[in-house]
This record gives C-alpha cells, sequence and structure tokens, in this order.
C-alpha cells in the first residue's frame, strides 16, 4: 500500500524558476526508497517540498489519502513525517537528552517510552546523555538527528544525505541503524551521493536529472542497469 | 574606592538587565533593538503610574518597608509593570517588527526601525508626564547603612541587586527547566531546524520580546527606586547596555550579565578621576576597545 505519494510536483526557489519538473514519487508501506542523482538534480530539495519547507507550485503530495502539499512543516510533522536535514541537523548548544525533548516539541502524551527506544538503538547517546551535541563527533551528531526525528514515532522518515561528511566507518554503522529503523516499520526516502550503497539498502530506487525522474525501478534492477552505473554510480 | 564598586555592583545589575533583553532579542529576532532602552522608561512610568495614581485612586493604602523607600504599592505594580512592557514589547513585534521580517527586511532597516520605535516611546512618555526629574517618593530622606570598608550603601541599592539576581535565576531556571525555556534555546540555536522540529518559531520571538521588555521594564523601575525618573533615562543606558552586550559576546545571556556589572563598576569607579558627566564616554570607551580588540567578545569564538 502506498504511504507517500508525489504527483507531477514542480518547485523551486526563485520564482517562475523551477527546480523540480513535474516530478513523482511513491513510497510503500515499510519501504526503504533511495533518490540517486547528480548534484544540483533536486533531489533536496525534493524532500524539503515534501516536508512543507517548500511549497509545490504545481502538483500533490499525499500522506496515504489525505492531501498535505503546502501545509505548514510543524503540521506535516504531527501527521506523522519526520525530516533529518543535511547540515546543522542538531542543535549544538542543547545537551543530548535536550535535542530530543526537541524531537518531541509537538507530542503532547508521555514520551519516556520512545526517548528509550532512541537510546536502545543508538546507546552511545545514552552515555553521553548530559553531553553538549556540539562536542559530538560527526558520526554521532548524525545519530542525535536520526534520533530528534525518531522522538516523533514517524510513518515515514525523510533523510537528507545521512552519510555526508562522516568517516568510512561511520558510515556503514549508520546504513546498519537505517535498515534496524526501516525493521520497526518506518517507511523511508534516502537521498544519497552514497548512490551505490544506497541502493544495496534500499528495496526501489529513484534517479534524478535536474529535477526529473530519469528512472524508476527496484534497487536490483537500478544496480544492474549499465547506464545508471556509468552515470551515477561511478562505473 | 570599595564603594564606587559597589555602587557599580548595584548600577551594573540593572544595566545587565536591559543587556540580557537586548542580547536575546539579537540572538532570535536577529537585530539590534535600539529601543530597548525605552522598554526601561516605560517600565519606570508605567510603575509610577500604578503607585501614584492607580492604587491611590482605589484606595490601596500607602506603606514603606523601613528601611526601605517603598512599599506595598510598589510590590504590587512591579511584577504589574513587567507585564505591561512584555505587552508593549509584544505589540511593538506584531505591529512593526513582524511586518518587516515578513517582508524578510534587513538588519539595518529592522534596527533603523526599532530607532522610529524608540523616539515614538519616548515622546509619548515626554508628552504625558513632561520633562522633569521624579521620584517615586518624593522628599523622603534615604538613609545609609555604614558596612566596613567604609562603604555607605542605601538598604533600596542592596533590595535592587538581590531583586536583580532573583530575576537572572528565574530566566535561567526558565531556560534550563521549561519546555518552553528549551524551545527558546534550540530556537536561538538554530532556526531553521527548529522550524523542522515543529517548533512555532513566532511564537518563540513573541516569548523572547515578552521576557526582554519584562526584564528592561524592572530594571527601569530599578532604577527609578535608585535614581529617580526621567523620559531620557532609557535613552542613556542604551550605550552601557550595548557595552554590556557586546562585552559579553552578543546572543549570551551570562556574557550579558558579566558585562553589565563591568561596565557598571567601570562607570562608577571613572568618577573617582573623571566628572560624573563623562560615565557614558567611559561605556562608549569600553565598547569601541572591546570591538577593536576583541569584537566577538569575552565569551565568544573565533
Amino acid at each position: 500500500m502506498t504511504i507517500l505519494k508525489v504527483e507531477n510536483v514542480s518547485a523551486g526557489y526563485v520564482p517562475e524558476s523551477n527546480i523540480l519538473h513535474n516530478l513523482s514519487l511513491e513510497v510503500n508501506e515499510g519501504e526503504i526508497v533511495s533518490v540517486i542523482g547528480p548534484n544540483g538534480a533536486g533531489k533536496s530539495t525534493l524532500l524539503k517540498t515534501i516536508f512543507g519547507l517548500l511549497k509545490p507550485r504545481e502538483g500533490k503530495i499525499f500522506l496515504r489519502d489525505e492531501d498535505i502539499s503546502g501545509l505548514k512543516p510543524f503540521k506535516i510533522a504531527q501527521k506523522g513525517v519526520s525530516y533529518v536535514p543535511q547540515v546543522n541537523n542538531v542543535f549544538p548548544s542543547l545537551t543530548i537528552q535536550e535535542n530530543l525533548e526537541m524531537g518531541a516539541f509537538i507530542r503532547e502524551d508521555d514520551y519516556t517510552d520512545t526517548m528509550e527506544e532512541v537510546f536502545t538503538l543508538f546507546p552511545v547517546l545514552k552515555e553521553r546523555r548530559n553531553n553538549k551535541a556540539g562536542q559530538l563527533s560527526g558520526g554521532q551528531r548524525q545519530m542525535v538527528a536520526m534520533g530528534r526525528a525518531l522522538m516523533l514515532k514517524p510513518k515515514v522518515l525523510l533523510l537528507d544525505e545521512p552519510s555526508a561528511g562522516l568517516a568510512p566507518i561511520f558510515v556503514s554503522s549508520i546504513f546498519e541503524k537505517i535498515i534496524e529503523i526501516n525493521a520497526t516499520g518506518v517507511s523511508m526516502i534516502i537521498v544519497e551521493q552514497n548512490a551505490k550503497e544506497a541502493l544495496k539498502m534500499s528495496h526501489r530506487g529513484y534517479v534524478l536529472a535536474t529535477g526529473q525522474n530519469v528512472l524508476d525501478d527496484k534497487s536490483d534492477a537500478l544496480l544492474a542497469n549499465e547506464e545508471v552505473g556509468r552515470l551515477y554510480l561511478g562505473g | 574606592m570599595f564603594e564606587l564598586i559597589v555602587y557599580g555592583i548595584v548600577l551594573g545589575s540593572i544595566i545587565a538587565l536591559g543587556a540580557i533583553g537586548l542580547t536575546m532579542v539579537y540572538r532570535i529576532v536577529g537585530f539590534a533593538n535600539f529601543a530597548h532602552g525605552e522598554f526601561m522608561t516605560a517600565g519606570a512610568y508605567v510603575a509610577l503610574f500604578i503607585v501614584s495614581i492607580l492604587l491611590p485612586w482605589i484606595g490601596f493604602p500607602d506603606s514603606r518597608f523601613v528601611p526601605l523607600s517603598f512599599g506595598w504599592r510598589m510590590v504590587i505594580a512591579f511584577p504589574i509593570t513587567m507585564g505591561a512592557v512584555a505587552l508593549l514589547a509584544i505589540l511593538a513585534d506584531k505591529i512593526l517588527y513582524k511586518k518587516l521580517r515578513t517582508k524578510k527586511s534587513g538588519a539595518v532597516i529592522l534596527a533603523m526601525s526599532s530607532l522610529g520605535a524608540s523616539f515614538i516611546i519616548r515622546m509619548t512618555i515626554l508628552i504625558i508626564w513632561g520633562s522633569d526629574y521624579i521620584f517615586y517618593r518624593p522628599g523622603l530622606m534615604r538613609p545609609a547603612l555604614h558596612l566596613p570598608l567604609g562603604i555607605k550603601i542605601r538598604p533600596d541599592q542592596i533590595f535592587i541587586f538581590c531583586a536583580a539576581i532573583f530575576l537572572v535565576i528565574l530566566l535561567h531556571l526558565f531556560l534550563k527547566r521549561t519546555k518552553m525555556g528549551k524551545a527558546m534555546r534550540a530556537t536561538a540555536d538554530n532556526t531553521d531546524l527548529a522550524l523542522v522540529t515543529g517548533i512555532d518559531t513566532e511564537r518563540i520571538i513573541s516569548w523572547t520580546w515578552a521576557i526582554g521588555g519584562g526584564l528592561a521594564a524592572a530594571g527601569g523601575v530599578l532604577y527609578g527606586i535608585d535614581v529617580q525618573l526621567h523620559p531620557g533615562m532609557g535613552w542613556n543606558f542604551l550605550i552601557p547596555i550595548f557595552a554590556a552586550t557586546i562585552l559579553g559576546s552578543i546572543g549570551n545571556i551570562y556574557g550579558a550579565l558579566i558585562g553589565g556589572f563591568v561596565i557598571g563598576i567601570a562607570q562608577q569607579v571613572s568618577t573617582a578621576f573623571l566628572a560624573p558627566t563623562y560615565k557614558l564616554a567611559v561605556a562608549f570607551m569600553i565598547m569601541i576597545i572591546i570591538l577593536l580588540v576583541r569584537p566577538q567578545g569575552i565569551f565568544g569564538k573565533e
């Protein structure tokens, strides 16, 4: 069943200049979907548009059957979509625990269980819960950022370049965590430079270029596709 | 000399109350609010209105906590005044700054419009109360306590210091313990991420104005208790509070507190060598020296 659907969306930052052109995408329940493509293809813009940071000029975005296009980010967050930006994705002067509390800002109910779940997923964060997030390494910051997003118990998680700027050993451990999170039933869209690795852990992939769909298929098929390999996966 | 340092700490606690609000507004709303001194003046005069007109009119008895110079009327007026000026600050934001913000006007435009707002507030006070120096309680002898080291201090001054520290502790607890306080720090850290997290940043901005306005009002009332009221009092505080803010690193409320004390002490101690008229010049000199030597302030990173 489709959980998130992007239908013929066009969007951009500057008036009358679109970054996304008539773009469509679907995420099924429980899926990891990778979005790959060269720099400037509009991958990050796509996530921002889904999350309401950018209004679609044309087209619609549905969460299940509900039209969420053009809603404010906090409304979309309330409906069960969480977003982890690529950079500046923690509050540096707040402690790890306070970062997670901020993730639950719009929750009125008791979120101690959710915080325990996040700590179980990232035990190192529990050890350092009273440290300021600004003092952490890149990999740990990424964990705080993902933990913060999980505090809302999202149905859909949008991850923008989770491996960007990380040392190779952290890249694989972050990808392992992503698979673990997915196993708890969270559907995901992952935008990645590290296209090959991203496709390996995802169910399906979309290839974007200049804000348009070029190709979408099962991940295995994309990995096996010679043209995709040559153009986007580095041979 | 010791006496001047003690007086400096008293003056510094008033400067700090102004500087903390200024620094918070700068950090979260993103511009230098030149009308901040007028929030102090407004506070002093709102309290004057409550103490000398409103409460006598409803027949509230006059009293005095000997040896302090004020009584229950001021105790009641104090929080009401803080609330009233907090509302004034929110109002100024809603009718003026918010419009400029949504148009994405630059920091200079916002700062200049705040300069305009400061004239409006000051002139309104001037029209209503006139340009005379006014006391909350005219004709009162102000007894001094004799402390060791030859320090003479009025009980009022001890109260001023304690009240300022009490308010700073309250603010600290608010920022560290409450959900809204944490969200305010989060917004100061990273407004875009706060928005992504679902924090309503416009609401945080209103809270920031309310706290800044309330603290400035408290500073104005305390100065009125210590010295006297005048429509230009807040304007004269503008340079010291800017100096304290920059000295303590812009955006850092604890820095603003320390900066307030440093500027207050420097201003008072300077009167041993210079005519008191030069107090403002002393604050200004310190500000220029910091900007030249360490523009990021004492707590700022490179």
